[in-house]
């Protein structure tokens, strides 16, 4: 009995999309901050992803994902109608969300949807949220009309300038923090971003969150594939984060380990586009 | 018994010892003394009648042979692979000091075995399919390592509706993710749990409780007592220097890779397989033995065991030890490593070594490992597997803070009962003891499942 996929949203073609998933026990106890891990066929991976959204009443859960390898290629072939082998979760721990003040929100690439979730509890508990993201162009800017609709403010960045101001979302974010009084800045996204977003925000002595998304396999703390350093000790993110203290985490050694299967993954992305006829990357 | 030749074998995944043939077994049953006053029993945790069912193998009457091992054994196929007989049921045998115990696990599993062949659906419970009693009075059992899977058994065959709650996408705990298939064929757990489908057991995978849903959940849903069999997987590191490298590994993660994810069958399987050539594996239990083996299996040209003591002190098994050596993983002994080292791209290139040796017997009168001064060595490696130990997994207990946990951080229970402070909450296994046995998780397992039969029989009209 897998889990039915009952909507598909294609949010960039061919590299983002969004997926409404029935599973009511996870929905009904998702909180920001939460992941699941999905095994999408009996030979696949287990793999991470955020619950960037949840709908308890109807029992629904959305996940947004990139296209980097082969189960996210595989997961795109996916439709309304067929089932996820296996789905198990909510894991990880929640956000700590209380009410503070002024908390901004940083998002790039498929960062921003996880973000999306981070944002909305601060909104909820009437934090006021200024939204930053950032992407390479206009096109692949995702989730800015459902952020604005509680966040105080969007900002946007873009590489090439098509959209907001033309830069990194470091720069948005400095030039706010300058002229503001924030209480915490959350930042969600690849681990470049979030290593300038740290030491950006070390200057200005803003705390800090991060969701880290080191190679998980069990998710619930039994093999340690996902242990990062945070403040010189050993943590496993899937038990004890993903989120931590940005100013305490060892981003460089999470960018090496992140890099632990290259050789595999492309044997295993050319494996399947393979068998499904694809052209490879 | 016979075995497949080391040579051969370190080439594939098959089982490593082949079992007795019928004549065989009756013949090593035939050395049984039927002492007057049998040790053998008490050598056992869940008391199997040792001195009986070697009589009915004698005779070649398997049946009864295997009845009366069920009795008090819902796995025996499995307790006959994995119980270290040598300090258990052979351990007592009268006939030890000979040197030659009976060989009662493997005729243990021989039983097991002949009797599955014949009787596909009736493993665990000697009766085939009892009727559920009445379905209100149902039970949960949390995790589905041996000591829940006998916890349900024990319930399922006396009528009562018993559902697991498993985390993983695969049932059967360390049978399934840690044992390897060598030493445990995944089609024995699959017989076990198909026979306990069979008896009314349901099976919930992808449930971690404490996440998914919590012990007041599974009240709400009506389940009348709770087991939680959840094990003891947290795994432990050394606090070493490069213990973060890529190619630094604990046990769990390189074994459940390679048995619930199947990674050996890389790219055939998505999950990518940890390779090396120069293994290391850190540790001198079980764990460790099956981390080298299953490396060697994988190709590694050399794989080394680094213990801090000597092989006479190596906690595992007898008999992995000695098929361990056979195969060729070469043993450094009185090492303790110090440091991991790497390259520039953070991968590992070699453990550092401390010697040591023996020094005076500590509080558990082992003599303790000190270092030698300046004896240092270095291994060039580029797979090092961690395998030290566990500890218990918070998950759960962080989600339930009213339940008592002792100073180690295990579950305290009534010994006699297996039940918890909070009442019809009950617990046994890893979870309540630390790493142990199989066959001391199956016993508490049934240990708390005769307390729970006791109490809804008060129900049951
Ligand atoms: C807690 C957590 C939450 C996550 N949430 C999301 C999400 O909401 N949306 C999303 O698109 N991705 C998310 N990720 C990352 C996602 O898990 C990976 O992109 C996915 O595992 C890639 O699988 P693949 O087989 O398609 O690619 P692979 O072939 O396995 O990997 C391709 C490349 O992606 C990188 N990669 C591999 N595994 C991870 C990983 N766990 N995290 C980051 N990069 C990885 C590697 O650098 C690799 O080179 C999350 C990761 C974690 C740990
Ligand atoms: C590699 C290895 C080799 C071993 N070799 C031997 C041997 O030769 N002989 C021997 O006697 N013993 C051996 N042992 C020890 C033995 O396997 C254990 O003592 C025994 O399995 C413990 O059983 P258990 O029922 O307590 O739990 P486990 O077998 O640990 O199973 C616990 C289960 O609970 C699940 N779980 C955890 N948390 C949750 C949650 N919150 N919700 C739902 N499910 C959850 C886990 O996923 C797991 O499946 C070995 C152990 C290992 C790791
Ligand atoms: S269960 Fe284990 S200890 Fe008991 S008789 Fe069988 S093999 Fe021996
Ligand atoms: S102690 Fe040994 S010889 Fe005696 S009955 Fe038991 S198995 Fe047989
Ligand atoms: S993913 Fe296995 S311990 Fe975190």
């Amino acid at each position: 009995m897998g889990f039915k996929i009952v909507k598909k949203r294609e949010l960039i073609p061919n590299r983002v999309s969004e997926l409404t998933i029935y599973a009511p026990d996870i929905a009904s106890k998702a909180r920001p901050g939460n992941f699941v891990i999905l095994r999408i066929f009996p030979k696949g991976e287990r793999i991470p992803l955020t619950i960037a959204d949840k709908s308890p009443a109807e029992g629904t859960i959305t996940i947004v994902y990139l296209v980097v390898g082969k189960t996210t290629a595989h997961l795109e072939t996916f439709q309304v109608g067929d089932e996820i082998l296996d789905v198990c979760g909510p894991l990880g721990k929640p956000t700590r969300i209380e009410k503070k003040g002024e908390v901004v929100c940083v998002g790039g690439g498929t960062g921003i949807a996880a973000m999306h979730h981070i944002a909305k509890g601060h909104a909820q508990v009437g934090n006021k949220v200024i939204s930053v993201i950032g992407a390479r162009s206009k096109d692949l800017l995702l989730f800015e009309e459902e952020l604005s609709k509680f966040s105080h403010k969007v900002l946007v960045a873009t590489d090439d300038g098509s959209k907001g101001k033309k830069g990194l979302v470091t720069q948005v974010l400095e030039d706010y923090l300058k002229s503001h009084e924030v209480k915490e800045v959350v930042a969600v996204g690849p681990v470049p971003m979030m290593k300038a977003v740290s030491e950006l925000t070390k200057k200005y002595s803003v705390p800090t969150t991060v969701s880290l998304n080191s190679i998980m396999v069990d998710g619930i703390g039994m093999c340690g594939a996902c242990r990062v350093s945070v403040g010189g000790r050993i943590r496993f993110a899937c038990v004890e984060g993903p989120e931590f203290d940005a100013h305490e985490v060892d981003f460089d050694e999470l960018m090496l380990r992140l890099r632990s299967y290259v050789k595999q993954e492309q044997i295993s992305y050319n494996h399947f586009c393979e068998c499904h006829g694809k052209e490879k990357n | 018994m016979p075995e497949q030749d080391p040579a051969k074998r370190v080439k594939n995944f098959n089982e490593v010892a082949l079992g007795y043939s019928l004549e065989q077994a009756i013949e090593e049953a035939k050395r049984c003394l039927q002492c007057k006053n049998p040790t053998c029993q008490q050598g056992c945790p869940v008391e199997v009648d040792c001195k009986q069912f070697i009589y009915f193998v004698a005779k070649g009457d398997i049946e009864s042979a295997y009845k009366t091992i069920q009795e008090t054994n819902s796995l025996p196929a499995v307790c006959g692979r994995v119980c270290p007989q040598e300090n258990q049921c052979e351990g007592h045998c009268k006939l030890k000091p000979t040197g030659q115990p009976i060989a009662i696990g493997r005729l243990e599993r021989f039983v097991a075995d002949s009797y599955y062949a014949k009787h596909p659906c009736d493993a665990l419970s000697g009766t085939s399919s009892c009727p559920v009693i009445d379905s209100n009075l149902k039970v949960a059992a949390i995790g589905s390592g041996p000591s829940s899977l006998t916890f349900a058994g024990y319930l399922a065959s006396r009528g009562i509706k018993v559902t697991i709650f498993e985390a993983l996408h695969e049932p059967g705990g360390v049978l399934t993710y840690g044992i390897p298939e060598f030493r445990l064929p995944k089609k024995i757990v699959h017989t076990e749990l198909e026979a306990l489908k069979a008896q009314g057991v349901e099976i919930k995978t992808n449930y971690v409780i404490g996440a998914t849903l919590d012990i007041n959940d599974l009240f709400a849903q009506g389940y009348k007592a709770i087991f939680i069999g959840v094990g003891a997987g947290l795994p432990k590191f050394l606090g070493l220097e490069g213990e973060n490298l890529i190619g630094v590994y604990s046990a769990n993660e390189y074994l459940t890779r390679v048995n619930l994810m199947r990674a050996y069958k890389f790219p055939e399987f998505d999950t990518p397989l940890p390779e090396g050539n120069n293994v290391v594996v850190i540790g001198g239990g079980n764990v460790a033995m099956d981390a080298a083996r299953t490396a060697l299996r994988l190709g590694a040209k050399n794989v080394y065991i680094v213990y801090r003591r000597t092989q006479k002190e190596m906690p595992a098994r007898l008999e992995e030890l000695h098929h361990a050596l056979e195969e060729g993983v070469q043993l450094k002994v009185l090492s303790s490593p110090v440091a991991f080292k790497g390259d520039e791209d953070g991968r590992l290139s070699s453990l550092v070594i401390q010697k040591m040796k023996l020094g005076e017997p500590d509080e558990s009168g082992r003599r303790r490992p000190i270092p030698i001064d300046g004896e240092i060595e270095e291994i060039k490696t580029d797979l090092a597997i961690i395998a030290v130990g566990t500890r218990s997994n918070p998950l759960l207990l962080q989600a339930t803070p009213n339940l008592k946990l002792n100073k180690w951080g295990y579950v305290e229970v009534n010994p006699e009962t297996g039940e918890t402070n909070i009442p019809n909450v009950f617990a046994g296994g890893d979870i309540v003891t630390g790493s142990a046995t199989v066959v001391l998780a199956m016993g508490a397992g049934r240990k708390a499942a005769k307390e729970v039969y006791k109490r809804l029989k008060e129900n049951i009209k």
